[in-house]
């Protein structure tokens, strides 16, 4: 394996960055240098090794080289390929939807709910469906909140509602209207076979369904979950990796002024 | 062992003595009560199983009719051995009975509690010598292989698919798996009966069934046969049916099972009576069956801080380790739970994290400690992550740790691939070997940071279970002093499942089991 594990071969590409020709990046400008990790099905000989190369090759990836291939069991190996894709994309033309407010601190959040509603905002939380667990919402939502940001119980004009894990849709939605929300707090961790999806989906068809869309603010979050996702989904804001209960209640009590919620 | 902490013995001694009489005060509501889960499980022990036409499981038919006629004070035991004694049929055809209509328990004539014993109890008594069988069994195969000396690789798999659970499992067990634990599909923790059959859809896991324990254990006995070890079994027997997975564990030799009902009474809202007094039962059944049991208090940090919080952890593996004598349950059984979830932002968080597991050790020598693997930490950098898990390996084999939970470099991303586990094993299999011995070789700064941290925590511990003994363990659970969650006493599922004890019951697995090592 140790022919051409390095690549020796530098000066044959345009190392001059061209961002509508846009490249991963290695150790070279364009170079193109791309890991890979995966199983096949098969035992660990040279025809597995080639059927990984191919499959890498097939991916858009030149001079594919297998680092690893390692038996997990008699038919299963696991590999470890490099290579560089030939493939490149055009960033000056990409537009992508982000939640853009400015977030603001607690103590501005609670001050701006003040000015502008004057009264509480109920904001009702819970990992819904089937995922059983509740890392996500209890980070945005517990007091003590997570990584220095203190959590939506802690803010003094909003008043925090968390279901917990495992909360059916229908029983989501009933609690809502029971404690007259204003913004409604999905999450979803740990998913399988993209069940998060349709489990999200299902909410926001069940809401339509009610006629109660426009009712409330509704927001999902989790490690999986972008704003893009979340705006296809029809949601009003994604919170991915990396947000925290300021960025959820910034959107959300900015978003409730924009529509003209009281 | 020598102790490398210089903890304070007279502490040590005082929450463990609060603690027992927090399990004395507790036992006493036990004893008085039953639930429809214990006498559920009295029934699948006395042999009775299957579905009906609607697919509720028999148990579920024989129990809730003894329910709805009121007799449910009186235990399954005592009203299917009337009818036995009344009828000549066996237990399974007078489940059938009732579920047909042909037989109401409470119109059986009524016969001497003499007569309903000579008719039960040899069913019972048959049903020990089975699990009796499997703890020869299970005793034959670590006589054939001998058993692992270090830290028991103990890895999940969670296809919902019992099939595809196996090929996992059986590719995990040859690449160094010692305890395969199948995650149970989400939900199952709140259904009040147990799924029947073999099944292949799930949810993040696979249903816990009789025949998917029986599918299971028999590919790890093939397995284990191949590589000359002996592979354990792992399931979960918590939730609203907590004694009848452990019935349905002896009865296939299951031999770990996650147990514990303060983790249902936090985590999954169930009725703090009503768990406890089934968590009671399924302690027997464990304890008889050999079966080590696994206590959840690793799951207070996913919530709690873990370094301002570790003193709950210690609290409640005191007050586990006497819930668990009160069962019967020997120490060696006793796999108390605690989990490597400080931040890595922490300075020093690796020294907090040994001082804690050590001091676990010290305190409860012969438990084979679970120690669980970072997971709130986890950020989808499977980099780091690695990291993460390697630290995490470090410290189960400086303090001996006993069942060591693999951290998945993919952890917060998504349930195990084949080859995350892979990479995982080899990850401890490495710090394991290179380290083996290293935990002899050091000691602790006398008065430092690492002795200073454990002695803190102690004293915090003891003054918490002071206080609980002070104010019992329901109105505890009710001021969410353990991770942060309060539960009304009254609150949660299961409640109307619980009712008391009449003077004719009586349940002949405990008589049978309890104390006694099967």
């Amino acid at each position: 394996m140790s022919g051409g594990l390095y690549n020796t071969h530098k000066a044959d590409f345009d190392t001059t960055l061209d961002f509508t020709k846009l490249k991963a990046y290695g150790d070279t400008m364009n170079d193109g240098k791309v890991q890979f990790s995966f199983t096949l099905p098969v035992k660990n000989d040279e025809k597995g090794m080639e059927a990984a190369r191919q499959l890498v090759r097939k991916m858009g990836v030149e001079e594919p080289n297998v680092a690893i291939a390692k038996p997990l069991d008699k038919e299963f190996t696991f590999y470890v390929v490099y290579g560089s894709v030939i493939h490149s994309v055009d960033y000056e033309n990409i537009h992508v939807q982000t939640v853009e407010e400015e977030t603001m601190s607690m103590e501005d959040t609670d001050e701006y709910i003040r000015e502008h509603f004057g009264r509480k905002i109920v904001m009702i939380g819970a990992s819904t469906g089937t995922d059983a667990h509740t890392v996500g919402i209890d980070a945005i939502m517990n007091r003590k909140g997570f990584a220095g940001h203190y959590g939506l119980e802690r803010y003094d004009m909003i008043e925090a509602i968390n279901l917990g894990a495992q909360v059916p849709n229908e029983e989501f939605l009933k609690k809502a209207i029971e404690v007259n929300a204003d913004v409604l707090l999905i999450s979803q961790t740990v998913t399988q076979k993209d069940i998060h999806i349709q489990n999200m989906t299902e909410f926001i068809e069940l809401l339509e369904a009610e006629g109660l869309r426009d009712r409330f603010v509704v927001c999902c979050g989790g490690p999986r979950i972008t704003h893009e996702l979340a705006k296809e989904l029809g949601f009003d804001a994604g919170f991915g990796a990396g947000k925290y209960a300021d960025d959820v209640a910034t959107f959300a009590v900015t978003e409730m002024f924009k529509r003209g919620m009281k | 062992m020598e102790s490398k902490l210089n903890l304070n013995r007279n502490l040590v001694d005082k929450a463990r003595e609060s603690a027992k009489h927090i399990a004395e005060d507790t036992q006493s509501f036990i004893d008085l009560h039953t639930t429809v889960t214990v006498e559920r499980a009295v029934c699948r022990l006395l042999g009775i199983d299957g579905v009906n036409a609607l697919e509720v499981p028999l148990p579920n038919v024989v129990v809730d009719h003894l329910f709805d006629k009121g007799l449910l004070s009186g235990g399954a035991a005592y009203y299917i051995g009337n009818a036995m004694a009344e009828t000549g049929l066996d237990p399974q055809q007078i489940a059938e009975g009732i579920d047909n209509g042909e037989i109401d328990l409470s119109k059986v004539a009524p016969h001497s509690i003499d007569e309903i014993r000579a008719a039960i109890m040899p069913v019972a008594e048959a049903t020990t010598d089975r699990i009796r069988g499997n703890v020869a069994k299970r005793k034959e195969y670590l006589n054939e292989f001998g058993d692992k000396e270090g830290p028991y690789l103990y890895v999940i798999v969670a296809t919902g698919n019992i099939y595809e659970d196996i090929t996992q499992a059986k590719a995990a067990a040859k690449q160094g798996a010692d305890i395969i634990a199948v995650i149970r599909t989400t939900g199952q923790s709140l259904l009040d009966y147990v799924p029947y059959g073999a099944t292949t859809e799930g949810f993040g896991g696979t249903y816990a069934t009789q025949e998917n324990f029986r599918l299971m254990r028999a590919a790890l006995d093939e397995v284990g046969e191949q590589e000359h070890r002996y592979i354990r079994l792992c399931n979960y027997c918590s939730g609203l049916c907590m004694p009848e997975i452990a019935a349905m564990g002896a009865l296939e030799r299951l031999d770990v099972m996650l147990n514990d009902a303060l983790y249902g009474i936090l985590f999954r809202d169930i009725n703090m009576q009503r768990t406890i007094i089934d968590q009671y039962f399924s302690r027997v059944i464990n304890s008889f069956a050999g079966v080590i049991i696994n206590t959840g208090e690793d799951n207070y940090l996913t919530t709690a801080d873990a370094v301002e919080e570790a003193h709950t952890v210690l609290a409640s593996q005191f007050l586990n380790e006497q819930f668990a004598l009160k069962a019967g349950l020997p120490e060696e059984q006793m796999g108390l739970g605690h989990a490597f979830e400080i931040s890595p932002d922490v300075e020093n968080g690796f020294l907090y994290e040994l001082a804690q597991a050590q001091m676990a050790r010290e305190i409860f020598p012969n438990a084979p400690l679970k120690y669980m693997p970072p997971t709130k930490f986890m950020t989808g950098n499977i980099f780091r992550g690695h990291v993460q898990d390697a630290l995490f390996n470090m410290v189960t084999i400086l303090t001996g740790q006993k069942l060591h939970l693999l951290g998945m470099l993919t952890e917060a991303i998504h349930t195990p691939f084949m080859s995350d586990r892979a990479l995982s094993i080899e990850n401890a299999q490495y710090i394991f070997r290179t380290m083996q011995d290293l935990g002899s070789e050091i000691s602790f700064k006398d008065g430092g940071i690492m002795q200073t941290r454990a002695n803190t925590v102690l004293q915090k511990a003891t003054d918490l279970l002071g206080e609980i003994e002070h104010m019992g363990l329901f109105a505890t659970l009710e001021k969410g002093v353990f991770a942060d969650i309060k539960r009304p006493r009254d609150g949660g599922k299961g409640l109307s499942g619980v009712v008391s004890k009449d003077e004719c019951y009586f349940n002949p697995f405990i008589e049978l089991m309890k104390g006694g090592e099967a």
